[in-house]
C-alpha cells in the first residue's frame, strides 16, 4: 500500500502532546491518528493471541467522528488491555465501520488521559486532509 | 496571540488584558505575575486560552490567571472563572479532565536526621504499597454498590472503611466530599474505568514525596499546622483516575450538541458549555460531583497506604512515626461559591483549572484550628525542588476570587524535555543531590525535570507580591515516587 502521502508527527506543546495528522481520505487520516496516539503512549502489542474488534459510530462531523474514534481505542486499551496495529476503516461522511486487529499491550509507559477539541479542525487541500489532535496528558 | 504591549500593568504584581483587545470578550484577563514571569507566560498560547474563557456566557468579573500559568486545552492550566446563578455556564473543559486532582499534605514528628539511612527503604516501601503507572488497577476492587458510596459520600467512604480518621476529611477542602453527587449521571464506561481503579497514584505528574520542612516563615500557622522543622512530611499528587477522565470525555462530547441546542457561539470547542440551571448542565455538575469525591476517596486511601508505609519502615527510628494530615486541597474543580464581584455579593460557579481555592481567615468552611489564620495552600514544586505551604488571605477574596496557583506551571514541552533530559542522567544528578527517586518510566521521569517547569520560587513570590497568599514554610524534597 502506498502511504507516501499519509503520516503523523508530534508537535511541540507545553503541557501536553499535540499531533499533526495528514492522509488522502477520513479513513487514512483516523488510522494515522491511532498510530500516532499508540506511538505517543509507547504501546507495544504482542503478537501473540491477535484479537479482533468490530466498531461502528456515527458523529456530527468529521472533527467528532475523529475524537470520539481515538476515545474508544483509549478505552479499549484501559478497559481491556488492548491495541490495534491492522485498521480497515471505512467512512462515509461522519460514519465510521472499522474492523481492528491487534492484540494484548505488553508495555505502555505513557498515559493519556483524554482526547481534546482543543483547536481540532479538518483541512482539505488537494493532496487530502490534515489536522491537529491535543491530547490531556 | 496575545502580546505583551496588549498588556495593562494594574500593579507590580497584577496585569490586565482589557476587553477591548477582542471583541467576543464579555470581561477583562487578571494576570498576578512579575515581569518576567510575565515574559515567560507569553511564550505559549496560555492568555490566548484565557481571552477565549472571557466569552463564556454568564461569566462575571474577570478572568484570573495565576504566575504557573501555561498552555493548556480549551482553558488554560493556572485559570480561574466565575460564572454567575442560574444561567450562566458550566464548563467541563474548564475544570479539566482530571477531575479534582488535587494535593494531600501529611506531616510527622520525624526528624530528618533520625530517618536518614531509611529514606531509600521508605521510598521503595512507599512505592510498593501505593499502585502507580498507567492504567494500572490498585488493591481495592469496588463493586456497583462501593462504588456509588464513594460518588456519594467522598472521603467520608474511605474513612468508613477504615481508611482514615475524621481530623482527616475534616482537614480536607470541603470535609471531604461534595453534596449532590448524581450517580445515574455516570455512563457505563465511567463505572467500568472506576471500579478498579480506587486506592492508585497513576502516571504523568502525579507523584507521592516524602519532604523536609526545611524553613518556617509563620511560626504561629506552621504550629496549627503541626510544622515542626527538620521533620519528614509527605506529599500526594492525584486525582480521579480514569473514572475522572470518562466523565470528562462523556461531557465534552455531549456538551458539543449543547451548545447548538442553547445558541452559545464558542472560540474554541474544548470550551463546550451548558447554562447552570439547564438539564445537561444539572447533568454535568452532578457527575463532577461524583468524580471529586471519587478523588477525595483515592488520595484518602492513598494516605492510608503511605502511613503504613512510613510506620513500618521507620519504626524504631522515632517514638512518634503517625503522619497528621495537614489540608487536602483540590486544583481542578468547579464550585458553587459566594463572592463579591463589581460590589455585589453574588453566587457564582467558580471553575478552577490548575489553580487552587484560598479563603482567607474567618471562612465558615475551614476546620475551626484553621479559620484564624487561612486556609491552607499547597504548592508543589517541580521535581527536586523546594514545595511550598501558604495560607489564603482577605486579598485573594477581594482580587482572586479566593484562588491561588497550584504548582511551578510548566514552560518546556513534554517533547523537547524528553529531547534535551536524559531520563537516567537526570535521576543520578537528584540522587547526587540528595533525592532519592523511583519512577515507572525513564522517559516519563525526563518529561517532568525540574528544567521544564517555572522557577516555584518565583511562583510563590508573584502571589505573595500580589498579596493572595501569605508563606507559612517551604519543603526540600527527599524522596520521589513517580507514576
Amino acid at each position: 500500500m502506498d502511504r507516501s502521502n499519509q503520516g503523523h508527527r508530534e508537535v511541540e506543546h507545553t503541557a501536553d502532546w499535540e499531533l499533526e495528522v495528514w492522509g488522502p481520505n477520513m479513513a487514512t487520516l483516523l488510522e494515522e491518528a491511532a498510530r500516532g496516539m499508540y506511538e505517543l503512549m509507547a504501546v507495544e502489542v504482542s503478537d501473540e493471541l491477535r484479537r479482533h474488534r468490530g466498531v461502528e459510530m456515527r458523529a456530527d462531523d468529521r472533527e467528532q467522528l475523529v475524537v470520539s474514534f481515538l476515545d474508544e481505542l483509549l478505552f479499549l486499551a484501559e478497559a481491556e488491555d488492548l491495541a490495534f496495529d491492522c485498521f480497515l476503516l471505512k467512512v462515509e461522511d461522519t460514519q465510521l465501520v472499522a474492523h481492528l486487529e491487534g492484540g494484548f499491550i505488553v508495555a505502555r509507559s505513557k498515559e493519556i488521559k483524554a482526547v481534546t477539541f482543543h483547536g481540532l479542525e479538518i483541512g482539505s487541500s488537494g493532496e487530502g486532509l490534515r489536522t491537529r489532535v491535543v491530547f490531556d496528558v | 496571540m496575545v502580546q505583551l504591549r496588549d498588556l495593562v500593568r494594574r500593579g507590580p504584581w497584577e496585569w490586565e488584558i482589557p476587553t477591548t483587545v477582542r471583541s467576543d470578550m464579555r470581561v477583562p484577563v487578571r494576570i498576578f505575575a512579575g515581569r518576567e514571569l510575565l515574559e515567560a507566560i507569553t511564550g505559549d498560547a496560555a492568555l490566548e486560552q484565557a481571552v477565549n474563557a472571557t466569552a463564556l456566557p454568564g461569566v462575571v468579573g474577570e478572568v484570573l490567571v495565576m504566575p504557573d500559568v501555561h498552555q493548556g486545552y480549551g482553558f488554560p492550566i493556572g485559570g480561574v472563572a466565575a460564572t454567575e446563578l442560574p444561567s450562566g455556564v458550566i464548563s467541563p473543559g474548564a475544570i479539566g479532565y482530571d477531575i479534582n486532582c488535587g494535593v494531600r499534605l501529611l506531616a510527622s514528628k520525624v526528624e530528618h536526621d533520625a530517618a536518614r539511612g531509611a529514606i531509600d527503604d521508605l521510598a521503595s516501601t512507599l512505592d510498593a504499597a501505593c499502585p502507580s503507572g498507567v492504567g494500572r488497577g490498585g488493591r481495592l476492587k469496588l463493586n456497583d454498590s462501593d462504588l456509588e458510596h464513594v460518588c456519594r459520600e467522598g472521603g467520608e467512604w474511605a474513612r468508613s472503611k477504615g481508611f482514615g480518621t475524621v481530623s482527616d476529611t475534616a482537614r480536607t477542602e470541603e470535609g471531604g466530599f461534595l453534596d449532590g453527587a448524581d450517580f445515574s449521571s455516570l455512563s457505563h464506561r465511567a463505572r467500568e474505568r472506576g471500579r478498579p481503579q480506587m486506592g492508585t497514584l497513576g502516571a504523568g505528574n502525579h507523584f507521592i514525596e516524602v519532604e523536609v520542612v526545611d524553613e518556617i516563615f509563620d511560626h504561629d500557622a506552621a504550629w496549627v499546622m503541626g510544622f515542626d522543622e527538620g521533620c519528614l512530611t509527605v506529599m500526594i499528587h492525584c486525582g480521579s483516575r480514569g473514572f475522572g477522565h470518562q466523565v470528562c470525555t462523556d461531557f465534552v462530547k455531549s456538551f458539543q450538541g449543547a451548545v447548538k441546542k442553547y445558541r452559545i457561539p464558542l472560540p474554541d470547542r474544548e470550551l463546550v458549555c451548558a447554562p447552570l440551571d439547564s438539564p445537561e448542565g444539572e447533568a454535568y455538575e452532578g457527575a463532577m460531583r461524583a468524580a471529586a469525591n471519587y478523588a477525595f476517596a483515592n488520595r484518602q486511601v492513598l494516605a492510608h497506604f503511605a502511613r503504613e508505609a512510613f510506620a513500618e519502615t521507620l519504626r524504631g527510628r522515632a517514638s512518634n512515626t503517625h503522619l497528621h494530615q495537614v489540608y487536602d486541597i483540590a486544583h481542578n474543580m468547579g464550585k458553587i461559591e459566594e463572592h463579591v464581584i463589581a460590589g455585589k455579593r453574588q453566587r457564582v460557579c467558580v471553575h478552577r483549572k490548575g489553580a487552587t481555592r484560598a479563603f482567607g481567615p474567618g471562612f465558615n468552611g475551614l476546620p475551626p484550628e484553621y479559620r484564624p489564620i487561612g486556609q491552607p495552600v499547597l504548592v508543589p514544586g517541580s521535581m527536586g525542588t523546594a514545595s511550598w505551604v501558604l495560607v489564603g488571605t482577605e486579598k485573594s477574596q477581594e482580587r482572586a476570587l479566593g484562588s491561588c496557583c497550584h504548582g511551578a506551571g510548566r514552560t518546556m514541552s513534554r517533547r523537547q524535555a524528553k529531547r534535551s533530559i536524559n531520563g537516567s542522567e537526570l535521576r543520578r544528578e537528584l540522587e547526587a543531590r540528595g533525592v532519592t527517586v523511583r519512577a515507572g518510566s525513564m522517559p516519563g521521569l525526563a518529561e517532568e525535570a525540574p528544567a521544564a517547569y517555572k522557577d516555584v520560587d518565583a511562583v510563590v513570590a508573584a502571589v505573595v507580591g500580589a498579596g493572595i497568599a501569605r508563606k507559612v514554610a517551604q519543603l526540600r524534597p527527599v524522596a520521589v515516587i513517580k507514576g
